[in-house]
This record gives structure tokens, sequence and C-alpha cells, in this order.
């Protein structure tokens, strides 16, 4: 995955409250392999209802945007459909934590800000991570996000390579734990 | 003396191996859990040619994708290999898995702590929002995403930053007919679907501990409709009985270490929360939902909402249409088209025999499925006769797997069909495209059933034994 820090793109308001991961991508599309692509499954069965999202990489939402499911594939559709960031009241927190493993922003902003915003959409919008900011013309306002994630964001982190780092401190700490814990290691099985 | 520790500290201190400069921290997992939807993951792992740490704190279960009936012929293909990759994949590294003819076999959720595997003070993660449920046991357990089950399986680890802590103390008792799922669904209703947010939830009180390991699993399991990162309910001689002589639990001298550490994990008295929330247990009447949310909840004696004209109010006019209801209408006595009892919510032993409290000696006026939770849970059933209410009401009684809570295994709710159901999640389409789910406990839903409309549960309890 690579940072990033600034983008500019389109951006369209999709002002619904609690959109879930089953509506970002119903269920029976998620055994279709990732290199099949997902995009085409991103809120599939809403799309006639909602406004054109064609060549959108930003999307303006509504309160507890990703609630529900923890199904990163719900990621994997806005990523592949060419989103690069949500900006949100709120989010459901384990979307929030998928989508920064996948490059994507869940910017949190006061709901008043998005209404202003979403009344100029669809329209272009600039993003600064490090900033925190979002910019409309000669308008700037700024969102929240949690500083682990924003720095995850613009180096491009993977956690897996990060945790690789601590491997030592990681066995000392299984080895010791399981000495002073011996039960919290499943029983060999006994069969009832 | 030391500063007094909520339950949620003490398990979280536990596990923290190191925190970082920006305040995350890395924790150790006692136990992962994965299903068919693991596949990603396990791809992650094998394009980075890593290996998985800990296979034997690793446990697989087939149930997204388990049939409920016919397993031994599965025509759809894209099933079949759902199935046959987690197989593999669990086989490939070693993981022990409860497959599809394990009699064992049941929902993740289920399975965890029926066998023994769920223990309190452990850290326990599953690709799955609802792992929440295993918190009943006084174990930190919440649902990750695929990247971050691709680094449990490969550290053994996971990164959180620590949440707030709340307290919803629930006083009072119950009355007849109400459940832990009326409790959850009412909060949720109170607070909203990210009302818990950022948050983990502490549930106690006097109606808490007066609950079966059964209630306090389905109160955990709803914590993640609140928005909640995770329920938790202190360990006590309910846990404890619940859990000896469990196939994976401790035993003899290890058993007793254990229970002593368990119960000392309680939160101490003078514990500070970031918020406490302190509902009424008699003003609790059974719930149903009416909208496409888990926070659209009224009591059963309840109306659809009326919405104004302000645009605040386009989700409730979309909810109700989606649900084909009619505003400020009464809710008892809308028509449904079926039934569902099943899910991590409410199919274990004691949600079928509220629901069979309900249908024995009457018929159902509408057709649905009784999924149990696992297969053990199938067996006891049969064991006690409660398959047979269920057949003589005219209900199906099939296998176990998360069935029509998600539709992945091809039980799913008709386009425009009601169904009255025991799950989790009323999300447009999550029982199926254009599916109308209403929420409500299984006592409610057999209510349902023999009304074939909603209706209160309690009428129909006067006379028999609510547990
Ligand atoms: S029963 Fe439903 S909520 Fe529970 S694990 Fe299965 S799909 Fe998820």
């Amino acid at each position: 995955m690579s940072g990033w820090s600034t983008h500019k793109g389109r951006a369209v308001a999709l002002p619904i409250d609690n959109i879930d991961t089953d509506q970002l991508i119903p269920a029976r599309f998620m055994s279709a392999p990732r290199s099949d692509g997902y995009g085409q499954y991103l809120l599939h069965d809403l799309r006639d209802t909602l406004p054109d999202m064609s060549g959108a990489s930003i999307l303006i939402a509504g309160r507890n945007f990703g609630c529900g499911s923890s199904r990163e594939a719900a990621i994997y559709a806005l990523v592949d459909f060419g989103i690069r960031a949500v900006l949100a009241p709120g989010f459901g927190d384990i979307f929030a934590a998928n989508a920064v493993n996948n490059g994507l922003l869940p910017a949190r902003c006061s709901p008043d800000a998005l209404r202003r915003l979403a009344g100029h959409m669809p329209g272009n919008l600039a993003i600064d991570l490090k900033g925190r900011k979002i910019e409309l013309g000669e308008t700037s306002l700024s969102f929240d996000l949690d500083p682990v994630w924003q720095q995850k964001l613009i180096e491009g982190w993977d956690d897996i390579d990060l945790t690789g780092q601590h491997s030592r401190s990681i066995d000392a700490f299984g080895e010791a734990y399981m000495r002073k814990t011996p039960w919290a290691i499943p029983a060999p099985e006994a069969h009832q | 003396m030391n500063r007094p520790l909520t339950l949620f500290d003490k398990v979280w201190n536990r596990h923290e191996i190191l925190q970082g400069a920006d305040g995350a921290s890395l924790l150790w997992v006692d136990r992962h859990l994965v299903h068919e939807g693991s596949h990603h993951a396990f791809r992650k792992l094998d394009e980075r040619g890593l290996t998985v740490a800990e296979p034997s704190l690793t446990f697989g279960v087939v149930d997204h994708y388990a049939p409920t009936r016919s397993r031994d012929r599965i025509t759809d293909p894209d099933i079949r290999r759902m199935i046959s990759t987690l197989t593999d994949n669990t086989q490939r590294h070693g993981i022990r898995c409860f497959g599809l003819n394990d009699p064992a076999q049941g929902i993740v959720h289920v399975v965890g702590p029926e066998q023994g595997l769920t223990l309190p003070g452990l850290l326990i993660n599953c690709g799955d929002s609802h792992t929440s449920t295993h918190g009943a046991f006084g174990a930190i357990a919440f649902g990750i995403g695929a990247t971050e089950v691709a680094h449990v399986l490969a550290t053994q680890t996971v990164w959180q930053t620590r949440p707030k802590g709340m307290r919803i103390r629930i006083e009072g008792a119950l009355g007849p007919g109400v459940g832990a799922k009326d409790i959850a669904l009412g909060w949720i209703a109170d607070l909203g679907s990210d009302g818990a947010r950022g948050h983990a939830i502490e549930y106690a009180g006097p109606v808490v501990e007066a609950l079966s390991m059964e209630g306090r699993m389905t109160l955990c399991n709803l914590s993640i409709e609140g928005g909640a990162r995770c329920g938790m309910i202190a360990a006590d001689a309910v846990t404890l009985n619940y859990l000896k002589g469990r196939p994976f639990a401790p035993r003899d001298a290890g058993w007793d270490e254990a229970a002593e550490t368990w119960l000392d994990l309680a939160s101490d008295k003078d514990a500070k929360f970031d918020r406490e929330v302190v509902l009424d247990a008699a003003a609790i009447a059974p719930v149903v939902t009416w909208g496409t949310s888990p926070e659209d909840a009224v009591p059963i004696t309840g109306r659809v909402p009326t919405p104004g004209n302000e645009s605040e109010n386009a989700g409730i006019r979309d909810a109700i249409d989606y649900m084909g209801l009619t505003p400020g209408r009464p809710l008892a006595g809308t028509p449904v088209d079926q039934v569902f009892i099943g899910s991590c919510t409410n199919a274990r032993i004691e949600d079928l025999r509220a629901a069979a409290a309900v249908l024995s000696g009457r018929h159902a006026k509408v057709p649905g499925i009784v999924s149990p939770g696992s297969a053990l849970v199938k067996a006891q059933a049969e064991q006690e006769g409660l398959d047979r209410i269920f057949i003589e009401a005219g209900l199906d009684w099939v296998a176990s797997g998360c069935s029509m809570c998600v539709g992945m295994n091809g039980d799913t709710v008709a386009p425009g069909k009601r169904c009255a159901s025991t799950t989790n999640r009323n999300f447009k389409g999550r029982q199926g495209k254009g599916a109308r789910t209403h929420l409500m406990s299984p006592a409610m839903v057999a209510a349902a059933a023999v009304h074939g409309a909603l209706a209160d549960v309690r009428p129909l309890l006067e006379g028999r034994d609510w547990a």
C-alpha cells in the first residue's frame, strides 16, 4: 500500500445515515476473489436510488457510515471503485480501522460543515491529510482523525511489517505470558 | 492503594505487550477464530509467504455458508468452494477446524463458548463484528477486518487504541416475556446505533447478574449494534458453572487457579467509567424494530413513527417506505410472511426453550425456519423434545449455521416479504435483496408465528412457565 498526503478529486454527497457495510457490499458478492475488482459491487442494491457517483473519489456521507458487519469487502468495494476518502460525522469503529488498512481516509467532520459542503456537491475538493484540512475553493475546514491512523495513511505503513520490528518483544511476552497464565492455553481437547 | 480498575482495564493490561509512541497498544491475542469469510486474510498471508504464528490458538468454524439442508450434496459451486477453501486453509496451517460434519459444528460465537475456548480474562478476535458475544464471559472480544485477521494469524497480536469505558447498569427485575434481546434493543433505541462508539461496555447490576450465560451472550452480542467496540460482563458463579467440564476449558488444578484469577478480574468497587447509563428493567417491554437500523426499536405496544417534514426525517420516511409500513399505525397486528429463529444472537438452548414455551400445542400461521446455534444445541433440543414442538407447529427444523441471518448459504427472505426474526440486523437487504426484517426476541418471534402478525407475546404466556 502506498502512502499519500494530498488528494484532489470529485466529491458526491450521500447524506444518508447508517449506511452499513451490508449496503456497501451485499453479502452475496463476498465470495468473489478480489482480483475480479469489487468496485462493481459498491452499493449495488441502492445504486438506482443514489446520485450518480461516476468519477467520484470522495464521498460525503451521513452519520455512522460503515456500521455493522466487519467485512473488509466493503472497503474493497469503495477502493476498487476509486474512492480515496469518506467524510462523515462518524464511522463504525471496525470500518474505520479497515479503511486505514487499505489507504482509504475516514475523515470525521462536524455535521454542520458536512451540510455546507454537501450544498456544493457534486464538485471538486482538495484534501490535505497532513494538515487535516479539506478545501473547497477559498474555504477550508478541518477534520478529525486518530493521529495513529493519520501517520499510517501518510506513510502507507503496513502493520505486519511494522509489528515485525517488535518480534523479540512479542516472543518474550508470549513466553512469559504462557508461563504465568497456563489456563489461557486451550486444554487438550476433551470429548464431552 | 493502586488506582481502582475496571474489568476491561484489568484484562487489557494483562495483554499489553507494548505501547507505540502514538498511543496505540500491541496486544497479545489468546484466541483467534476464523470462518469461511477469512479467505482474504489467508490469501494475504500466502502472498507474503507467511505462516500462522500460533496455530494452536486459532480455531476454524464453518458457519456463514453452511447449508442448513442437504449437506451431503451441495449444488452451489460458490458455497462448496467457500467451505472447502476454509477447510484447506486451516488444514494447511495446522488449525483445528469445526467442519460441516463435525458433531460440534455451529455458529462461531456459539461454538467458542460451548467448547470452552472462550474463557474469562482472555483477549479474543475474529473477523466478525459479533465477536463481542464472547465478552459475556469477562473476555475482551472484538471483531476485526481481513487485514487485521492476517496480522493476528501472522503475529498472534493486534494493534488497538484503548477505547473509553462505559457501564450500563440494569436495575430492578425483568417482567415475564421480557429478556436480554429487549434490554439490548431498548438501550440501542435510546442511545442510537452509534451511541456507544469508541467505548467498551460493561453490563452490570442485578438484572445482568440474574441472567443466564445465554442471556448474557445475547446482550454482549448486540453491543456492536450500538456501536461499541466490545461488551463485557464480569465472571461469576454462573460463568464458572457454564464453563466447567467444557472440552477445551482448564481442568483439575488448572481450573482452580483459573477460577480464582477470573473472579478477581471484576471491576473494583470505585472504578471510574467515562460514561454510566442506568436502566430500569421494570420499564422494559417486549421490543420490535420497525425500520432498517437496530436503533429503530419500540415496544410492541408502540406505533410506526410519524415523520415530520424536516429533511432530518428523510431517513425515517425512507425506512418506513422500504419496510412497507404506514406512519402512525400500531405495530401489533402487522402481518408477517415468515419467521426465523436462529443466529449467534438467539439460537442457544435457552432461546429455543423460550420460543417452544410459546409454540407448544399451537400452530404457526406462517412458514418459518428454526436453525439451532450449533449441532450440540440441536442435539440437546431434540433430547428435550423441542424439535417436536417446532415441527408440530409447522416450522422447519434445520441444521446449524448463520442461515437466514445473512443469507450467504441461500436461506433468504424474498423481495418485499416480511420476516419476524431473532437475528441482529434489520439492514436493507440483510436477509436477502428487498427483504423486510423485524428484529425481536425468540418468544416474540414465536408469538408472531402463532398470530401470523407482529404480536405481544405476554398474553400467550399466561398459565405457562416462563424461564
Ligand atoms: S449468525 Fe449472523 S451475525 Fe452471527 S456470525 Fe453468523 S452472520 Fe454474523
